[in-house]
């Protein structure tokens, strides 16, 4: 089986994997970062989506394999000292979740549109959103969550 | 769902993944996987062998080569959209590219994957065919060229030999005078493309000089509206343009499926294929 | 203190935000084991042999079964809605034994030590089937030479109710109306796919699942399995949406629970998305056909409904029902003189239907709302102008209905007024008609929706009238802590609506303690041990009520002990932001010192017990009627017959608000889900009876880029059913916008000759119907 390593939320593994073993169940199960969760076998959903060395993939159309040497940051690795992300932040204050299914994927695909593009327009944020669905909130929250986020993101930056 | 099992080599350099594709026929060759991958979650595929070629150096990159933009297979649907070059001499690429999937598959789909995945509701290939690009093979016999218009054999068939791997695709830069245009239509955001229309045209006077059509999902191949492209040859902008786009879908064979019926398609084809013209003419 | 009534951030959210969530799928028990479950390929078959034995060598294989192996203990899926007495509900096994009746049908199953290894042996198992033939139309599935379903035949149930002379209506009625809509097949997608794990200590057994229903689902699994109720323990963790597709007790959690029991260990059992768009229970498909009769002024007379629906291959949970949940709608916020309304229910062998988002309301206000445009049109009268010739005026409270429901408050006036001021309807009407004049490619179209519905479910007299197999009770718990901290129990089982924090709300207010001091716990039938669940938009003005009742005993108790501890009368006592103060003195205990004092109990009155808590149930004397106007403007692009919605208004009349943020959010997620069955969604079978749509490539969701801003706003008139004055909002939405941008597009296409566009209209129907 290849060994592989890779760095998630942090923290470094070295792992023995089957070729065929998908990133989002390396996370899942074998390392127990049950946060990011699976909600499709196409990748329409987005549900799993994480950051892979600093870009969003969706982690169910990933082999763990061809993540090796990799740095991966999902959900669970966003935030520091016990406060949230301000994404996060801004998802809770707009209540922009309401299972929260769907969450941890849109909050990552969220931070990934503003690397672009740190004060999107809502048009942009739609579209930059299109790869995430969601159930229950119709989008309109969450677009609104992604403007504030964005906001806040800048205000962070100008200030430190 | 679970793909089934599979061997797995990544190819430290090309001859090596040339070799292990040439020794074992059912192998397959791994790029971003973003086709791939939900096809083996499905069991719609059993490759004995996935060889990985993700990271050959090879593959990679964007390069301005003069006349031409050389577009490395594994260059990732990203880095396209990313690329001055392409963005500066084949807009046309870049704006097809900004239509496929969304920012996440973008960020893992290769350029060279989708293309040799063959997939006729693809955005790329209808557009590669339109530029008439040239798409570079190797295999243990060496390189090899092959024009656009002998890439796509079939519905997910190319002309890559199973021993081949796409290295990269040649894109003439057209120069002066030329507009682009990719009109998609798609029921939502995410879904395929019913049809789409990449279109390539160039003014002189007024008038159009040359025009080049590709069309997505009007076939099992994508095809080029060659009786549309021949009526502009010199015509003036206006109503006779709309007439001359009328012949869109002359030859195509489009497919019938859940989103569209064979004469829908046909019917986009006309309009879709006018609003790309006009959009590509700089008059919308 | 007023909690009640404010924009209070949900309390649930850090947790999912931060990836510390507790999906079934997340957990995990040593020596856990995993199932797949073998598909049927077939849409109607014999099964003439199954062989796991191949299956059972691979590796990591712990065990491996057929349907016959089940045969002696898997009981039938319940079906808890008899709803006529001509009913025929078939033997439903968990696993099929001697034949398939849809394509997905559990056949056989393997447990293996890993998800990847059951995978593999899954395709290891042979099962041969002698075809037989599909059924897939509902008027040829009736006609008497078809291929039958199941022994009985293909006609579940037939249903018919009269108010009102109906003939007298349509006599010589200067306008009939008479239309036949399609309501498609819809996947309910809920974005957690199901989940099961069951465990056992060798005596009793805990099974989780990703279920709107564990108080429902734990007596079904008894009687079901024959494992004594008590030996079962439901949770349901957190639960990733459910919009009705997880009011169910599935094949799934039946298995699980048996294999545990067969094998000693826990087993865990994942959906893949594609596995379940065949096998989470469908939504909607019906054939409806609707006579309006009317006046010259447009003055309703009568409305005559039949339906054909479409119960796919068994009667699930509450598979008859759904479309009597709309039987008593069509009639909606209309007076008339005469309502007939008859249902068929139809064998198919397709996946069954069951409750989806509005369960048989969405259905009825489509087909009456579309009428109403159509009756409109027939007179050329404004919509709207139509349907306040028709409407139950504000001041006609309670109305009683031709269907036969007390329609508690309502105004429609009100509602309609502020979403007029809202759209800009007068000025979208100026420019559709200057769009008509100039011919332009595309053209606008402005729909209408003025819906109620009846939600809230149920009072249990009603439901018992109705012959449905339970109450519509709810259950609440309320108890004080010895620091004055509180835990609020609750018998409803929130899978993304927020109880956790609308509860908090509601405690907070009315015991006087702060939101934060405050826990909701739920969805534990060891923890809440009774409850009727999560559906029905019922929570609230059940659930929500049930808390209150609790937390008024709990100030009953209170009271006595403060007036012994202070020694005065009881009705000294005043009673103000949690503290118990004597009248006119200084003398008080706060409810804090009180729940410690009853936690010491060391100085109680006589026939007080220790600790300060309280049990309570609240069965609603009516449903609750929300309703509101929603307005709609669609572009239809007539080249391509692309439409596309420019804006949409909201004017929900919802009653009293508990948290304003979360019933926008309700609003928001409910219209996106009507708007997605106007334009894009549909389960499609093939000639064969295989499902064409199993993945979220073939079945459109509508992403971000799909849908428009809602502009939501509210009225208020409140529920006189409940204290609160609270109406149902769960559903609300989805119900009013289906027929809001159908109507929108038609309206757009009138003046082409068209007057329907079957649903969803994607651009190709549009298009066709232009040419």
């Amino acid at each position: 089986m290849p060994r592989m390593a890779i760095t998630v939320d942090g923290v470094k593994y070295e792992e023995e994997v089957e070729p065929r073993l998908l990133l989002v169940h390396l996370l899942r199960e074998r390392l127990g970062k049950t946060g990011t969760p699976v909600g499709c076998d196409t990748s329409n959903c987005g549900a799993c989506t994480v950051m892979l060395d600093g870009k969003s993939v969706k982690s169910c159309s990933v082999l763990a394999v061809q993540a090796d040497g990799c740095d991966v940051v999902t959900i669970e690795g966003l935030g520091a000292n016990g406060s949230m992300h301000p994404m996060q932040q801004a998802f809770h204050e707009e209540h922009a979740l309401q299972c929260g299914y769907c969450t941890p994927g849109m909050v990552m695909a969220a931070i990934d549109l503003l690397r672009d593009n740190p004060d999107p327009s809502e048009d942009a944020i739609r579209e930059g959103l299109e790869g995430n669905l969601c159930r229950c909130t119709g989008y309109c929250n969450i677009v609104r969550a992604v403007r504030r986020g964005a906001q806040e993101m800048g205000q962070a930056v100008r200030t430190s | 769902m679970i793909p089934a099992q599979f061997d797995y080599v990544r190819a430290g350099s090309l001859g090596e993944a040339v070799q292990e594709l040439a020794a074992d026929e059912d192998a397959k060759v791994l790029a971003g996987g973003q086709s791939l991958l939900p096809l083996l979650r499905l069991r719609l595929a059993y490759p004995s062998k996935l060889v990985d070629v993700g990271r050959l150096p090879e593959l990679t990159g964007v390069h301005d080569r003069g006349d031409h933009v050389f577009i490395g297979a594994m260059a990732t649907h990203d880095e396209v959209l990313r690329s001055g070059v392409v963005n500066a001499d084949c807009p046309l690429v870049a704006q097809a590219t900004a239509t496929v999937a969304d920012p996440a598959v973008r960020h893992r789909g290769t350029f060279g994957g989708s293309l040799a995945h063959c997939d006729p509701a693809g955005d790329l290939p209808a557009v590669v065919l339109a530029l008439e690009g040239v798409f570079v093979a190797r295999s243990a016999e060496g390189e090899r060229e092959i024009p656009a218009a002998e890439f796509f054999v079939d519905y997910l068939e190319s002309a890559l030999g199973p021993g081949e791997v796409l290295v990269g695709v040649r894109l003439p830069k057209l120069g002066a005078g030329w507009g682009y245009h990719y009109e998609k239509f798609h029921r939502t955001a995410q879904s395929w493309a019913t049809v789409g229309v990449a279109a390539a045209v160039k003014r002189s006077n007024g008038a159009i000089e040359e025009a080049r059509i590709g069309l997505t999902n009007m076939g099992p191949t994508p095809v080029r509206a060659r009786v549309v492209e021949t009526a502009l040859r010199g015509m003036q902008m206006g109503d006779d343009v709309r007439r001359a786009c009328e012949e869109a879908a002359a030859g195509t064979s489009p497919p019938s499926d859940l989103h569209a019926q064979p004469d829908y398609r046909r019917h986009l084809a006309r309009v879709l294929t006018h609003r790309a013209i006009l959009h590509a003419a700089g008059s919308p | 203190m007023t909690e009640v009534g404010k924009a209070r951030k949900r309390k649930e959210d850090r947790r999912l935000l931060t990836g510390h969530t507790q999906w079934t799928d997340n957990l995990r028990q040593p020596g856990m084991l995993h199932v797949m479950f073998l598909r049927s390929p077939m849409a109607h078959a014999r099964i003439t042999r199954v062989d796991v034995s191949a299956a059972r060598d691979l590796p990591g294989v712990v065990a491996a079964f057929g349907g016959q192996d089940f045969a002696a203990e898997q009981g039938s899926l319940p079906c808890a809605w008899p709803v006529s007495e001509d009913i025929v509900i078939p033997d439903h096994p968990p696993m099929a034994v001697s034949e398939v009746r849809y394509v997905g049908e559990a056949v056989a199953c393997v447990v293996a030590t890993d998800h990847y290894l059951a995978a593999d042996a899954l395709e290891a198992i042979e099962v041969d089937y002698e075809p037989l033939p599909a059924v897939l139309d509902m008027n040829e599935a009736l006609a008497p030479d078809s291929p039958k379903v199941h022994e009985a035949g293909n006609q579940a149930y037939t249903v018919k109710i009269t108010s009102g002379d109906v003939e007298a209506a349509f006599r010589d009625a200067p306008v009939v109306i008479d239309r036949t809509y399609i309501q498609q097949r819809l996947i309910p997608s809920a974005m957690e796919p199901r989940a099961v794990l069951a465990g056992t200590d060798g005596d009793s057994f805990t099974l989780w699942s990703s279920t709107q229903i564990p108080h429902v689902l734990r007596v079904m699994l008894a009687v079901v399995t024959g494992i004594p109720e008590h030996k079962i323990r439901v949770i349901a963790p957190d639960v990733g949406g459910g919009f009705g597709s997880k009011l169910q007790v599935t094949a799934e959690e039946v298995l699980c629970l048996l294999l545990t029991k067969r094998l000693g260990k826990p087993v865990k059992w994942t959906e893949s998305r594609s596995e379940g768009n065949l096998t989470v229970h469908h939504g909607r498909d019906q054939i409806q056909h609707l006579r309006l009769a009317a006046e010259a002024d447009g003055r309703i007379r009568g409305l005559q409904v039949e339906l054909l629906a479409d119960m796919g291959a068994y009667l699930m949970l509450v598979t008859p029902g759904i479309p009597m949940l709309g039987a008593s709608m069509f009639n909606a916020i209309y007076k008339m003189d005469a309502y007939e309304f008859g249902c068929t229910g139809v064998f198919t062998t397709k996946m069954p239907t069951d409750a989806y988002r509005g369960a048989g309301r969405p259905e009825a206000t489509y087909g009456i709302e579309r009428v109403m445009d159509e009756l409109a049109a027939e007179l050329r009268l404004d919509p709207l102008e139509v349907r306040r010739r028709n409407w139950i005026k504000h001041d006609e409270f309670p109305y009683t209905t031709i269907s036969g429901l007390t329609y508690d408050s309502g105004n429609y006036e009100a509602a309609t007024d502020k979403a007029m001021a809202l759209f800009g309807y007068d000025k979208l009407r100026a420019e559709q008609a200057d769009r008509r004049d100039r011919g332009d490619p595309v053209q606008l179209g402005i729909g209408v929706s003025t819906f109620t519905e009846m939600c809230g479910l149920a009072p249990s007299r009603m439901l018992g009238a109705a012959n449905y197999g339970a109450g519509g009770w709810e259950h609440g718990s309320v108890r004080m802590l010895p620091t004055g901290k509180v835990e609020v129990i609750t018998g409803t089982s929130p899978h993304g609506q927020g109880h956790a924090t609308a509860w908090s709300q509601i405690t907070a207010d009315a015991l006087g303690v702060p939101f934060e001091d405050i826990t909701v716990l739920h969805g534990d039938t060891a923890i809440a041990h009774k409850g009727m669940d999560t559906y029905g938009s019922r929570s609230l003005t059940v659930g929500g009520i049930a808390v209150l009742k609790a937390c008024d005993k709990v100030k009953d108790k209170a009271r006595k002990l403060a007036s012994h501890l202070l020694e005065c009368a009881p009705d000294d006592l005043e009673f103000a932001e949690g503290v118990f103060k004597v009248k006119g003195t200084d003398s008080q205990k706060t409810i804090q010192e009180l729940a410690y004092a009853a936690f010491t109990a060391h100085d109680l009155p006589e026939g007080v017990e220790a600790g300060l808590d309280s049990d309570a149930t609240f069965d609603p004397e009516n449903y609750s009627f929300p309703h509101g106007t929603h307005l709609c403007a669609v572009e239809v692009d007539t080249e391509t017959g692309m439409a596309k919605i420019r804006s949409y208004v909201a004017v929900d009349d919802v009653g009293a608000v508990v948290n304003p943020l979360i019933v926008e959010g309700q609003i928001h997620g409910g219209i996106a889900q009507g708007v997605a069955q106007a334009l894009y969604e549909e389960a499609v079978y093939d000639s064969e009876g295989n499902l064409l749509t199993t993945t979220m490539a073939d079945y459109l969701l509508p992403t971000a880029m799909d849908l428009p801003d809602f502009v939501t706003d509210r009225t208020e008139t409140p529920a006189t059913s409940n204290p609160l004055g609270a109406k149902g909002v769960g559903e609300a939405g989805t119900i009013a916008s289906t027929p809001a941008v159908v109507n929108a597009i038609v309206d757009a296409l009138r003046p082409r000759g068209i007057h329907d566009i079957q649903m969803p209209c994607t651009p190709e129907r549009i298009w066709r119907a232009l040419r």
